[in-house]
């Protein structure tokens, strides 16, 4: 049970925080937030037979993978885009190119 | 559900371009290029291989990954719609390797360029995902293929290293990653529900309870916002329109199919039929506003690229109108619907991936892709123009082409379902298409009063490979009808 809530908590605040947060990095950060909690959502399904299922962990091992693989390609493009033109944001300022 | 012959075909599908990538890499100089062309007739072979298979058994042709069967192991299955979409790929990948030998060759003796090994090692590894993403029998395994396709995708997108590309690439890549969440949740709720995530399993098991109602809606929406259906199309027109010729011309042509398709196994497999009843016609109702919309905004474009992509967000309506002309119908005009869908999926990826690649030789070539300068640009590139406006027939839908007999199919399932408001959006799409198709087409042809000089030489292979997709996609049309009962096997 208290791992659902805090699960779900940290989906609902990642998903803020992913929308709402204008910084790339603080957007990256919130992702994790997000993949965090449904991860811990997936070890809640695994506990709720009268035995532990192993399926949900290995998924949750596939998925961190995954989201670590996304992170650090997040970051490269982060700090490329930062190298180049000094701000980390992608707000609406596009000039024609 | 028992593997079949002809099982580890599916399996070599994702391995061989897997090989070929991780080879690419290790070797570096050359080799990912040389290995890259290689594989594409090989893999073509293989595509080819596979749908005389499927056609011949006239059933699905499955494997089990290691002899593992569902629901500890996964599974791998080729339906008559997943060999057709096997084969597009090959087919456009193959076409756009052909056509990328000019932009990223490494000469004879030349040090390793990082875009060349790149762009070779990302292909393959994309052809690897879009081949999983079709073949994938397992919910999770699909999640996976869908992640390395948009990696590679946006790896493909960003090689120019520009500003606005990074920027409109992180906007894909945050868009993808939203949406890759909420899959993954909606997957967490239906094991929790099921306690498997096979595709054939979890459909003997769905009910249309409360769990399943949340979790559909979470990968549906994840999956809408990967594919950019109005009004998640935000991160799209500035995403491919940025992109180099040829990444454009894959992400456009192929990789928003992979999310689709997977959204009608989610819906057509999965699902209950009265849950798909009531979705349906919202998400046929996103459709027409991505038609009309999507195809005004291209109208209005003032720069080539960016109206391509824009008709893109328009094309992927179409997409939708067949879930409720085959959720509410029964019979012929179900089949008919659906091999609509299927049709306009396949067609779009060749006219869409033909009128990138035509587009990028025309910005190339003219130094710009500003639509009203664009006079001369038919005497400077006079295939490419032809290969845009081939492909442009198929998108209005004018007969012969692929993109006609599609949306034909669609508005005699529309009609004979009693559901006419859609035929009214067809046909609508199909007069603004005509207009921003009509639009390029006028400005290139121009005459110019000065003499005009190409900024760079044009290069005839890659006009020739612009040309031959945009063929396909008209000759599309000629096929017989009963050809493309095909992608009926297995619904």
């Amino acid at each position: 049970m208290i791992f659902g809530l805090t699960g779900s908590a940290l989906v609902a605040l990642g998903l803020y925080g992913l929308v709402t947060q204008p910084a790339l990095l603080r957007k990256i950060l919130a992702f994790n937030l997000l993949g965090g909690g449904v991860f811990l959502l997936f070890g809640v399904m695994a506990r709720r037979g009268a035995v532990v299922d192993p399926v949900p962990q290995a998924l949750v091992i596939t998925g961190l993978v995954v989201a670590f693989a996304a992170t650090a390609l997040a970051l490269v493009l982060v700090l490329r885009l930062f190298q180049i033109t000094g701000a980390a944001t992608i707000a609406e300022d596009e000039a024609p190119p | 559900m028992e593997a079949t012959a002809g099982g580890f075909l599916l399996v070599l599908l994702v391995v061989v371009p897997v090989t070929g990538l991780l080879l690419g890499f290790a070797l570096g100089g050359r080799a990912p290029e040389r290995i890259a062309l290689w594989l594409m007739p090989v893999g073509l072979a293989m595509a080819l291989v596979l749908l005389a298979g499927v056609l011949h058994a006239k059933a699905p042709v499955v494997a089990f990954v290691g002899g593992w069967a569902p629901p500890l192991g996964l599974a791998l299955r080729a339906d008559g719609l997943a060999a057709a979409m096997l084969l597009t790929t090959a087919l456009i990948i193959g076409a756009i390797a052909y056509f990328a030998r000019a932009d990223y060759r490494t000469p004879l003796h030349a040090p390793e360029a990082r875009a060349s090994l790149a762009f070779w090692c990302f292909l393959l590894a994309l052809w690897a995902a879009l081949n999983a993403a079709f073949l994938g029998g397992d919910l999770f395994n699909l999640f996976v293929a869908l992640e390395m396709l948009t990696f590679g995708a946006l790896a493909l997108a960003c090689l120019d290293g520009k500003a606005t590309q990074f920027k409109a690439e992180l906007r894909y890549l945050l868009f993808a990653l939203i949406g890759s969440v909420l899959y993954l949740l909606g997957t967490a709720l239906l094991y929790g529900a099921y306690g498997t995530l096979d595709i054939l399993l979890l459909a003997r098991a769905a009910r249309a309870d409360a769990a399943t109602i949340v979790a559909a809606s979470l990968m549906t929406v994840g999956l809408l916002g990967k594919m950019a259906l109005f009004p998640l199309h935000l991160w799209l027109p500035a995403a491919h329109a940025g992109a180099p010729p040829a990444a454009s011309a894959l992400l456009s042509g192929l990789v928003v199919k992979a999310s689709y398709v997977l959204l009608l196994r989610l819906w057509f497999w999965v699902m209950p039929a009265a849950l798909l009843l009531a979705v349906a016609p919202i998400l046929a109702l996103l459709g027409a506003a991505a038609i009309l919309f999507g195809s005004l905004v291209a109208l209005r474009q003032a720069r080539l690229k960016l109206l391509v992509a824009y008709s893109t967000v328009a094309q992927i309506g179409y997409l939708f109108l067949m879930f409720p002309l085959v959720a509410g119908s029964a019979g012929e005009i179900a089949e008919r619907a659906w091999t609509g869908g299927a049709l306009q999926a396949i067609s779009h990826a060749f006219a869409k991936a033909a009128m990138f690649l035509a587009a990028g030789v025309i910005a190339r070539a003219m130094g710009h892709d500003r639509i009203a300068e664009l006079q001369g640009a038919a005497r400077i590139a006079p295939l490419s123009v032809l290969a845009f406006g081939l492909a442009g027939l198929s998108l209005m839908g004018i007969p012969p082409s692929g993109g006609f007999t599609a949306k034909w199919l669609l508005l005699q399932a529309a009609l004979d379902s009693g559901q006419w408001w859609w035929a009214l959006v067809i046909v609508a799409g199909g007069l603004l298409t005509g207009g921003y198709v009509f639009r390029v087409l006028s400005a290139a042809m121009r005459a110019r009063a000065a003499p005009i000089f190409p900024m760079v030489p044009v290069d005839l292979a890659q006009e020739r490979v612009a040309l031959g997709l945009a063929v396909i996609s008209v000759l599309l049309g000629l096929l017989p009808l009963g050809a493309f009962g095909l992608v009926l096997i297995g619904r």
